[in-house]
């Protein structure tokens, strides 16, 4: 599996992230800068969490209007596989990808924790490796992962079955509208979502129930080469 | 316009009326104005230590691990694998207590550029915090606003904060303490040192530019706080995570290129600081021409640029012919990148502003040759051991184990670090909640172990056996997770060095510190002296935290407190016969009985080396299966923390005795509970005698209770609700 991983001043989990691909696709991403105007020939497309441009205007604004970000767009649009984690899935709503909004938390604080997560939609490139209604550890660590959307929007999503991942057993940690973790396109092959599965890949981490993500798209892949 | 340089001048730059005089002497004319702001930076007790110097020297800092000591921006032990660990702890109390979120924030900012100007890449973070009584008025706000500094840089940085210590009391209402830690990790052969070297190569200024944010922040911490307190506000810097995630990356990236002969982060003054630091450690002189310095306000007189607390900066001396490499990589961040000036052989620190020589002073004299002195001290009356049997029973065991667990200083620090990402990098492997926080090393098996810790209330009682026992209680938290303890680094936070008795305090303190950290081979290597931390005369407890590190060969072989499986045996290890005898200056006695007095709980050295290295081995051959370090709250609150962290219960006895409060709530030193599967605690038991560690085993675990002898069993659930309810309520 080929991948991307954007780059954005600011970002801060292109470590963990690219430590996730290695792990389940046995091959580093390339790293490409913001400035950059051309992406690598990739089969998944990466934007990994932080706080690019310190999240000085809105969470993944700034970054939504890099020059590397029509390039994203384009590929997104011929199909490629898009996967944006925390703040990587802030820009993607910010750019249009993805529908709605990621608003302030509720509690108005930073929160770091582990959740529970229900895979609402087995069916995608991503999520192939798991059961649908399977639950999930996962942690989150976000200021601003409250989705929001109005509410025709939502049930589009949710008629579409577009709605991924959800927080479960009462484990919404910021407000979430529908308790909304995930969402992936109508296309099916750009997916966002606010927890960090890459930071659940491992023994040392505590488990592996972030595993199967990178596994999905690895072996969507290697079944395609083969 | 030329301002007179008058006593009141003097005064207000916290310059005694003998040190202007050694200032005369020295230069033999008057200071220009920008001289004076920068004698006043340089010899301020934050940055010149001259109170502390002479008993600082007193402290072990040397041993096989040790490759650099204090002195630099950290210090280094050597992990193997040709990786060294890089590691300070400093305090940013006093701008924390005036505005906590940018306080605590530019303190998280400070302590990482510490670690990353030396060639680390940060890991690990951990701060200790100390509040004034929740019931005082600012209590919360600066809670609130602390922990959401902390986590605000340290989130968007992107270094994991996996650790700490919160508490209160009284002593604090006036002043906060706020010590930051962070750690890096760097190759063995690419450690980065402020020493420059080489006449006449060009002085380079990186990072963010100069404001008049922060001017004169040094002198103020290093004085008392009064009712001017709200003035001083525009003292405190503001700080820019993101600025500094990218000097971070830039750093490193010009590290790799060969560039830097010398680098110093800009801290405390500055500008100044940073330059007066790589001169007279290099033994050579500076030139600066503040024209090319870049600022983002108008009109700055030289006087403020070198005096300007501007975050995010970093000064070097570079390879010319690297030049071009060197400001690539800074453009690429988006940083500045300027020639400021250049090393000379004068041994002189000169600077220009409008073309004119507006400061020419000797440099070895502002840094390495600052006053020192020694000052007054008094013998601090430590009181006697409180009697036992003065001391009456618990009422009901189990209804004082649940208040003690829902008190303020034992209460879940959840509220705390659940708004720090203590998770990125991916390589965490104990959160927060257990004895030491353990993060593992990137790509490899090994960890390391940290932990920080002082128990203040004790050195108030008794500053060397508080000062051994701030020393040991870290060994023993990171000999509980498996770790081999490395080293130290220290953040000695008291009141005004000018009263004898304070004084007194610390040089205490001090020997006590060095003397356990000479017994359990635990040297200091890096460290901070916060002094003057006093409001309207009262002054805080003394509170010398550590910040150890230990070192864990696979992560794998570590050991967390919670019980793993029901059935196995409950053994308490390094405890005298009773369990537990030691009620003075314990928890307990404050928190139940109201009172805060007696002796605190002496350290026997040799019998806490003696218990930890038979519990680290323990763990490390698998006998133990869990371990957990005895400290505030004694035996019954940690076999509560060991139930709480893993939804299982226990039932334990202990030889009888008339003590009961004492057995279960004392605070009796160099004492950890283990747990051992069904066959494997005769071994230990065999093993512990053989060592001469006196182990008993106390009990099983097993369903879902805490049951104490005499006292209804309490349900695992109702510990945990109670331990987690109070910050949360606090706080809402």
């Amino acid at each position: 599996m080929k991948s991307a991983l954007i780059l954005f001043p600011g970002t801060n989990r292109e470590r963990d992230m690219a430590a996730a691909l290695k792990r389940a696709g046995g091959r580093d991403p390339a790293i490409v800068w913001h400035g950059e105007t051309s992406l690598p020939d990739a089969d998944l497309i990466v934007l990994p969490g932080g706080f690019s441009f310190g999240d000085y205007l809105r969470s993944g604004a700034i970054a939504a209007r890099s020059p590397i970000m029509p390039e994203v767009i384009k590929r997104a649009q011929a199909g490629a596989l898009v996967l944006g984690v925390c703040n990587g899935f802030q820009a993607l709503c910010e750019v249009g990808l993805l529908p709605g909004v990621l608003m302030r938390n509720t509690s108005l604080k930073f929160v770091c924790r582990e959740v529970k997560l229900e895979i609402v939609n087995a069916q995608t490139p991503f999520t192939r490796a798991y059961r649908a209604g399977q639950v999930i550890r996962c942690p989150v660590a976000h200021h601003d992962g409250n989705y929001f959307a109005d509410a025709a929007t939502l049930d589009r999503l949710g008629g579409e079955d577009c709605v991924v991942f959800r927080y479960a057993e009462g484990t919404n940690p910021n407000g979430s509208q529908r308790d909304i973790a995930g969402i992936i396109n109508a296309g099916g092959n750009v997916l966002g979502l606010m927890p960090h599965p890459e930071n659940l890949t491992e023994a040392a981490q505590g488990g592996t129930d972030g595993l199967p993500l990178f596994q999905s798209i690895a072996s969507g892949f290697m079944e395609r080469a083969a | 316009m030329t301002i007179p340089i008058t006593p009141e001048l003097v005064e207000d730059h916290g310059l005694k009326p003998d040190e202007y005089q050694r200032i005369l002497d020295l230069i033999g004319r008057e200071p220009t104005l920008t001289e004076l702001g920068i004698f006043s930076a340089m010899w301020n007790e934050h940055c010149s230590y001259k109170s502390s110097k002479k008993w600082l020297r007193t402290l072990p800092t040397t041993g096989d691990v040790v490759v650099q000591g204090p002195g630099e921006n950290a210090g280094i032990v050597d992990i193997g694998d040709g990786l060294v660990a890089v590691f300070k702890m400093e305090s940013h109390n006093h701008p924390s207590y005036i505005e906590p979120y940018q306080g605590a924030a530019t303190g998280v900012g400070g302590i990482l550029r510490d670690v990353f100007t030396m060639g680390a890449r940060p890991i690990a973070a951990l701060n200790a915090l100390r509040f004034g009584e929740p019931e005082h008025p600012r209590t919360k706000h600066l809670v609130a606003g602390v922990v959401a500094g902390i986590g605000g840089y340290g989130n968007s940085f992107g270094v994991p904060t996996v650790g700490g210590e919160v508490n209160f009391h009284r002593c604090y209402n006036g002043n906060c303490l706020v010590n930051a830690f962070a750690l890096g990790i760097a190759k063995r052969d690419a450690i980065f040192y402020s020493k420059a070297e080489g006449v006449g190569l060009p002085v380079v200024y990186l990072g963010a530019k100069t404001g008049r944010d922060g001017v004169g922040g040094a002198t103020m911490a290093s004085a008392e706080f009064d009712h001017r307190i709200e003035e001083k506000r525009p003292t405190v810097q503001v700080g820019d995570p993101f600025t500094e995630k990218r000097l971070l990356e830039a750093c490193l990236e010009l590290m790799a290129t060969g560039a830097v002969v010398a680098i110093q982060d800009m801290g405390a003054a500055g500008l100044t600081c940073s330059a007066v630091e790589m001169g007279a450690k290099g033994d050579l002189g500076i030139l600066l021409d503040l024209d090319k310095v870049p600022t983002r306000e108008v009109g700055m007189s030289a006087y403020e640029m070198m005096l300007s607390e501007s975050q995010e900066r970093m000064l070097m001396v570079l390879r010319p012919e690297k030049h071009a490499a060197a400001e690539a990589v800074f453009t690429k961040w988006g940083l500045d990148f300027a020639d400021v000036g250049r090393t000379t052989d004068d041994l002189r620190f000169r600077i220009q502003r409008h073309g004119d020589e507006v400061a020419n002073l000797p440099i070895k004299d502002l840094g390495d040759e600052a006053p020192e002195y020694d000052r007054p001290w008094a013998e601090p009356a430590v009181p006697h051991a409180l009697d036992a049997d003065a001391m009456g029973e618990p009422g009901d065991l189990a209804e004082a184990l649940l208040t003690l667990l829902g008190s303020p200083d034992l209460s879940s620090r959840r509220w705390v670090w659940e708004q720090y990402d203590h998770l990125i990098q991916g390589n965490t492997v104990q959160r927060p909640g257990g004895d030491a926080a353990v993060v593992r090393i990137d790509g490899m098996d090994k960890a390391l172990a940290l932990s920080l810790d002082v128990t203040p209330r004790y050195v108030d009682a008794d500053p060397f056996e508080g000062g051994k026992q701030a020393v040991a209680e870290c060994w023993r938290n990171l000999t509980a997770v498996g770790a081999t303890p490395l080293a130290v680094t220290d953040n000695l936070n008291f009141g005004n060095p000018e009263r004898p008795n304070v004084m007194g305090q610390f040089v205490r303190a001090i020997q006590g510190i060095g003397e356990a950290c000479r017994a359990l081979n635990f040297p200091v290597v890096s460290g901070n002296v916060s002094l003057y931390n006093e409001t309207h005369g009262e002054a805080i407890l003394p509170t010398p935290a550590i910040g150890g590190v230990g070192l864990i060969a696979d992560w794998r072989q570590g050991a967390t407190l919670a019980f793993k499986a029901p059935d196995e045996a409950i053994l308490l290890a390094g405890a005298p016969a009773e369990g537990g005898t030691w009620l003075g200056q314990s928890i307990y006695l404050r928190d139940m009985l109201g009172r805060e007095d007696g002796a605190p709980p002496p350290v026997d050295l040799a019998h806490e080396k003696r218990v930890g290295d038979f519990v680290r081995t323990a763990i490390a051959e698998n006998l133990a299966t869990a371990a957990h370090d005895l400290s505030d709250g004694g035996l019954a609150v940690a076999l509560a923390e060991m139930a709480m962290a893993s939804g299982i219960g226990a039932a334990v006895e202990l030889p009888a005795s008339s003590h009961h409060a004492a057995q279960w709530f004392g605070e009796d030193q160099g004492r950890y509970l283990l747990t051992a599967q069904t066959g494997d605690q005769q071994s230990l038991l065999e093993r512990a005698a053989a060592a001469d560690v006196s182990l008993m085993e106390i009990g099983t675990t097993g369903g879902d209770r805490l049951a104490l002898p005499g006292a209804p069993a309490l349900s695992v659930a109702e510990l945990k609700s109670r331990h987690e309810s109070w910050f949360p309520r606090f706080m809402a």
